[in-house]
Order: structure tokens, then C-alpha cells, then sequence
């Protein structure tokens, strides 16, 4: 789960301040985050997953309160308890696909689960690509490996930032869906930031952020 | 997965810019450390060598070629004095022990040296198999002659005039193998003793069947009187002092030709018997003084081995100073390679340490992966350079065996080359410490959003 309160940000004492809305999303719910671009989707998110530190205001992710944690607890905690999907997946160019799905396990400090990431890939359509490198796979390929490496360790939050906007309608279906169905599997709150307006539909509860306001209305 | 894994593979995912850090730093410490095992090898088999002989008595030339020529046996000698000059020296009260060669043939360009049981006794030789040579055209051979001529005790040889010449053979007198040498380390292993009657006796039988007939020289009856009258019997027993250009030949190698003529025989028990040099031992730290001056006046000089081998080193050091130079060199690019090759990585996967980040990895992780890349670069550069040195001494050995049957061996690590690897490690730390920093100070939000 996750909820926020009265948050506010600015990355520099000449930029402006943001003020964000409440977001609240409690575990196996799914949430939607609408704003064009500039509306500051992406520094909320990373305000959530801990990579920023709000100006003011709470964050609390998985009952802990953002604030109470520093350094390498932080970096600890968002690694069992984060799961990110990118808008355009990089990876560990270096390791083969499967390791890059090892990795949040180690970096979590968790034991290697080889079972898992095989399960994983497998229920993402691209199990025969364990041993290939990332740059080797098609874009549609790197986007689910980037969702199965955001689930791999059972976060308690999955955040992904505009994971549809280079895709067409149908794999916006397909990713989307993915997402869902895996997040839900874990029992994870999920958050689609995006401006992308085809989701608006699917989900009944969205939030819209616009810039610099204060107060936008759940809806 | 671990950090050094990570490490590795982003190593391996960049392969030339990995192999040419490698390399140089493998080209740094192993020029260092080819330096320190050769200078260590010449120290070692210069000392050997010289060990309690304090002055080598021989012809006039250059002292250095001197003390080459007859304490390590890898240069011509300088030329041959008589043996009833000699004497004058050998029994000097400040002389305590005076060992005389003879020499000037070899075989397979191991030389033939005519001596006393006393050389090898100096280098505290063992035999291996046999016995000392007793009578004339008996020998007994160093361990690495054994080896490699193959030569067995009992087997007979001819000897080859010159040193290093094998075409002219003395094909009428061939010695008798008797005793094989241990390995003794030091130049004995590479010679083939006899007495010297033996070197006299391949001269001069061509020659004279009466001068091989007249008794060998009777060391005992040398004159042992007196030494403060040494430099006057110098001149009394040989008036002329020895022009007798025409009585004798010295071969090309400064080889004893024996003499040619009627005068031996006479009243000097050593006749014109000649010999290459006298190593000596010294009584009285005086004698470094003295007996220079007694020979003022002769056609022999005395050298002394520690100081010529000094200046010998000394010479090297020049230039092992600046093959140091160079090697520190290599080794300072190889600093740069190392920095530029993780400050490289560094720009190039900023984004991939973000990510890291964002999924869990601390500053301290991340750091760590990057030491662990300058680590890993610096140890397998540090071990390619000790294998590398190795190599390149046994190839050193190689060549200088062939030219002058010197043995190189040892390449047991040295305590110096643990330093040197240990520093080479230290400095691959230490290039990857610098960039590594601002991996701590990335902002990963502001990497992640510019990706």
C-alpha cells in the first residue's frame, strides 16, 4: 500500500514548488496517474518510491514512513519494496536477461530465486530469451522483461511510468493487462503514471495532476 | 550474483578497452620485476664467483677483462705471464692461498682450465661421480659440462684449441674423463679441469718429445724464500724481462702455445712455462697495496674482483636505471588506463547504476562494484607481468647460455615482486577510487528522467 499527504517539492529555492494530491492505494488495488507532460508525474513517482525527498508532507509505503529511513536502509527497503517499470526499459547491458532478473533479488538482499525469474519469463511469453542479451531483444520483448524484472522480488508497490507510450493499441492491451494480472498475483498496489488517454478508460479510479496546483479532487 | 560477478562482466563487455589496461600494467610490473630477478641473478652468480678471492694475478690489459676472463670465465684472457713470475707473487708471506690456470683449448667451448685440486676445493665442489684428476690428460668435469656434452667418467675427449673455436682439434692426446662435479652453482659447473701439465702437455707436443720428457714443474721447489726479496728475484732470475717474443706464441684466444726452444730446462725449475693467471687470497689486508707494486716493473698486473665486478654493476645500473625509469612509466599509463577505463564505464552506464540504485543497490555497492573492476583489471595485470618477466628471463637464459654457458635460473618469487604486485593492485584500486566517487554522488532521479 501506499498513501501520500500533503506533499509538496521543488528541486531548486529558484524553481516553484510543486504541491501534489493525495494518492492513496491500498495492496491488490490499482491506481491511475493522468497528466501531460511537465504536470510532474514522474517526481511524484519518484518522491513515492523514495528517489526524491518531499519539501514537506508524508509518504508512507508498506506502513514505513519515507522519512524515518536514509541512506543504505532506504536503498534497502526500496529494493524489497519498490518495483519500477520504465518507460523505456534499460538494462544491465552486460548481463544476460535472466541476471538482470536476478538482480532486484540481490540487490534486495534476497536469495537467488531462479525458479521464480524461469516463471516468470515463461508467463511473460519470452522464456527463451533468458540467455539473450537485453540490446537482443525487440522493444515489445524489453517492455515485458522490464515488467517481470519490476515483480520479480513481490514488491508492495509496482510503479511504472508511462509503460504504453511507445506502444500500439493492442500492446498497450497486452502490457497493461500484464501488468494487472501480475501485480494482482502479488498482491501489490499498482500505479500507472501517464498522460496516455486510452487507459483513462479502463480505470475507474484515476487521479489527474496539473502543474503547480494544489488541490486536484480525487475523481 | 555479487558484486565481483557484475564487475567482471562489465569487464568482459568491454574487451579492448579491459585487455589494452591489462596489458600495460602487465608490461609494468613485468619490466620491474624482469629487473629486480636479473639483478638479483647477477648479484647472485657475480658474488658466487668472487667469493674470498681478493686479487686475480695476470698479463697487463684491462683489469676488468681480467677478472671476466679468469674468476667467471666468459671473456679472452689478457694474455699469458710466466709461471716462474708468478711464483714471486704466489709465495708472498701476504698471500695466503694462490691458485694458478692454465688455459686455452676447450671442448664443445667448455674450457679446458689446468689447475690445482685447490680451485675446486676454494668453491667448496663436491664430485658426483669419480675421482680429481691426478695424472696428466685426466679431467674432471663441471655438472652442466656432464649435462650438456653428455660426457661420462671414463669417456675420453679431444680438446679444441682456442675458446670458442671447435674446428681445430688436437686429435693426437685425448683426456680422460675421471670425476664428475656436483652442481656447485658457480663458474666450475661450466669447466672441464685438469692439471696443468695436461694444457702444457697439448702445446708442446707437436713441438718437442724432450720437453714433455723433462720433469713437470715441482711446485714444492719453487722458490720459497724471503718475501721482501721477491721483487729483486724477480729480476735476478729472468735478466731479460721475458722479450722473448720469438720463444713462444700466444694464440688467438690468449692461449698458451708452450715454448719452443733449448732454454728449458735450465736453472729455473719452471723454464718458460707459462700460465693464464693465479687467483689469490689474500693474508694481509696489505697486499692490496703491495704486490701492485712489485709487478710495477713486469708484464703482470693484479685485479681485484670485487671492485672490477662494481663497476661492472654500476655500468649495468645505468641502464637498469633506465629501463626502471621506463617500466614506472608503463606503469603510470596504465594508472591513466585504468582511470580512463572505469571513468568510461562510468559516463557509459551511468544510467545502469541509476537503475541499480533504484532497485536497492546502495552508494556503497555500487562503489564497491567499481573498486572491484580496478581491483580485478590490476591482479590479472599484476599476474600476466610476473608470468611475463619469467618468461622473458628463461628466454634471456637462453641467449645468454648459448653465448657464454652462463646458467640464469631462479625464478622463485621474490619478496621485492610481492611489494611490486601488491603496489600494482593498490594502484588499480586506487584509479578506479577516483571516478568511483561520483558514482556515490550521482542523482538517480535526474539520470532515471534523462534516460
Amino acid at each position: 500500500m501506499i498513501e501520500t499527504h500533503n506533499l509538496r517539492f521543488r528541486y531548486s529555492p529558484q524553481t516553484p514548488e510543486w504541491t501534489f494530491p493525495d494518492v492513496q492505494c491500498a495492496a491488490g488495488e490499482r491506481l491511475l496517474l493522468l497528466g501531460a507532460s511537465g504536470s510532474g508525474k514522474t517526481t511524484l513517482l519518484h518522491l513515492m518510491s523514495g528517489l526524491l525527498k518531499p519539501a514537506s508532507g508524508q509518504i508512507r509505503l508498506a506502513n514505513t514512513d519515507w522519512s524515518t529511513l536514509s541512506g543504505a536502509a532506504a536503498d534497502r527497503f526500496r529494493g524489497r519494496h519498490v518495483g519500477i517499470v520504465f518507460q523505456r526499459p534499460h538494462f544491465v547491458q552486460s548481463l544476460t536477461v535472466a541476471e538482470n532478473l536476478g538482480l532486484p533479488l540481490f540487490l534486495a538482499g534476497l536469495a537467488p530465486d531462479p525458479a521464480r525469474v524461469r516463471e516468470l519469463l515463461e508467463a511473460l511469453g519470452i522464456g527463451d530469451k533468458a540467455g539473450a542479451r537485453p540490446r537482443d531483444l525487440s522493444v515489445g520483448e524489453q517492455q515485458r522483461a522490464g515488467i517481470a524484472r519490476a515483480l520479480v522480488h513481490r514488491p508492495s508497490v509496482v510503479f511504472a511510468d508511462e509503460p504504453t507510450s511507445a506502444l500500439d493499441d493492442r500492446s498497450t492491451e497486452a502490457v497493461v493487462s500484464l501488468l494487472e494480472h501480475h501485480s494482482a498475483q502479488v498482491g501489490a498496489s499498482l500505479l500507472i503514471v501517464t498522460h496516455d488517454n486510452r487507459l483513462r478508460d479502463r480505470y475507474p479510479r484515476h487521479l489527474s495532476l496539473s502543474p503547480l496546483t494544489s488541490d486536484s479532487p480525487l475523481s | 550474483m555479487s558484486w565481483i560477478r557484475i564487475a567482471w562482466r562489465n569487464l568482459l563487455a568491454k574487451p579492448l578497452s579491459t585487455g589494452l589496461s591489462t596489458i600495460l600494467l602487465a608490461f609494468g610490473v613485468g619490466l620491474v620485476s624482469l629487473l629486480m630477478l636479473t639483478e638479483r641473478q647477477l648479484d647472485q652468480a657475480f658474488r658466487r664467483n668472487i667469493e674470498d678471492i681478493d686479487l686475480v694475478l695476470g698479463a697487463k690489459g684491462s683489469p676488468l677483462q681480467l677478472i671476466l676472463a679468469n674468476v667467471y670465465h666468459i671473456d679472452a684472457p689478457t694474455g699469458n705471464i710466466r709461471l716462474s713470475d708468478a711464483r714471486q707473487v704466489m709465495t708472498h708471506p701476504y698471500i695466503e692461498k694462490a691458485i694458478p690456470l692454465a688455459y686455452g683449448d676447450n671442448f664443445q667451448r667448455y674450457r679446458i682450465v689446468g689447475t690445482e685440486p685447490s680451485y675446486p676445493a676454494h668453491y667448496g665442489m663436491q664430485l658426483a661421480e669419480g675421482r680429481l684428476w691426478e695424472a696428466p690428460f685426466e679431467a674432471t668435469i663441471g655438472a652442466q659440462v656432464a649435462r650438456e656434452s653428455g660426457l661420462k667418467v671414463g669417456d675420453t675427449f679431444f680438446s679444441a684449441h682456442g675458446l670458442v673455436d671447435e674446428t681445430d682439434v688436437h686429435g693426437d692426446l685425448a683426456f680422460t674423463v675421471v670425476g664428475i662435479f656436483e652442481e656447485g652453482q658457480c663458474v666450475v659447473d661450466q669447466l672441464l679441469l685438469c692439471n696443468i701439465e695436461s694444457i702444457w702437455g697439448v702445446h708442446e707436443k707437436p713441438e718437442t718429445e724432450p720437453a714433455e720428457s723433462s720433469p713437470p714443474a715441482d711446485e714444492e721447489q719453487a722458490p720459497t724464500e724471503a718475501p721482501t726479496e721477491a721483487p729483486t728475484e724477480t729480476s735476478s732470475d729472468t735478466p731479460a724481462p721475458s722479450p722473448r717474443a720469438g720463444a713462444m706464441r700466444i694464440g688467438p684466444g690468449g692461449v698458451v702455445m708452450g715454448t719452443v726452444g733449448p732454454q728449458t730446462g735450465g736453472k729455473d725449475p719452471d723454464g718458460d712455462r707459462e700460465i693464464t693467471a693465479v687467483l689469490l687470497k689474500k693474508r694481509n689486508p696489505l697486499a692490496v697495496l703491495t704486490i701492485p707494486n712489485l709487478l710495477k716493473e713486469t708484464n703482470m698486473q693484479v685485479a681485484l674482483p670485487a671492485i672490477e665486478v662494481n663497476r661492472l654493476t654500476q655500468n649495468f645500473g645505468i641502464g637498469m636505471g633506465t629501463l626502471r625509469a621506463i617500466a614506472w612509466l608503463i606503469i603510470a599509463l596504465s594508472f591513466a588506463s585504468i582511470f580512463i577505463s572505469v571513468y568510461d564505464s562510468l559516463l557509459a552506464r551511468r544510467y545502469e547504476l541509476a537503475l541499480m540504485r533504484s532497485m536497492g543497490a546502495s552508494r556503497g555497492g555500487i562503489y564497491r562494484s567499481l573498486l572491484w573492476e580496478g581491483g580485478l583489471l590490476s591482479v590479472m595485470g599484476a599476474a600476466l607481468g610476473l608470468i611475463m618477466s619469467r618468461l622473458g628471463l628463461w628466454v634471456m637464459a637462453q641467449l645468454v647460455a648459448d653465448a657464454f654457458h652462463y646458467n640464469l635460473a631462479g625464478m622463485e618469487l621474490m619478496w621485492g615482486e610481492v611489494y611490486l604486485a601488491c603496489g600494482a593492485i593498490f594502484v588499480g584500486l586506487i584509479a578506479a577510487a577516483i571516478p568511483g566517487i561520483s558514482a556515490i554522488r550521482l542523482d538517480i532521479s535526474r539520470t532515471l528522467s534523462d534516460g
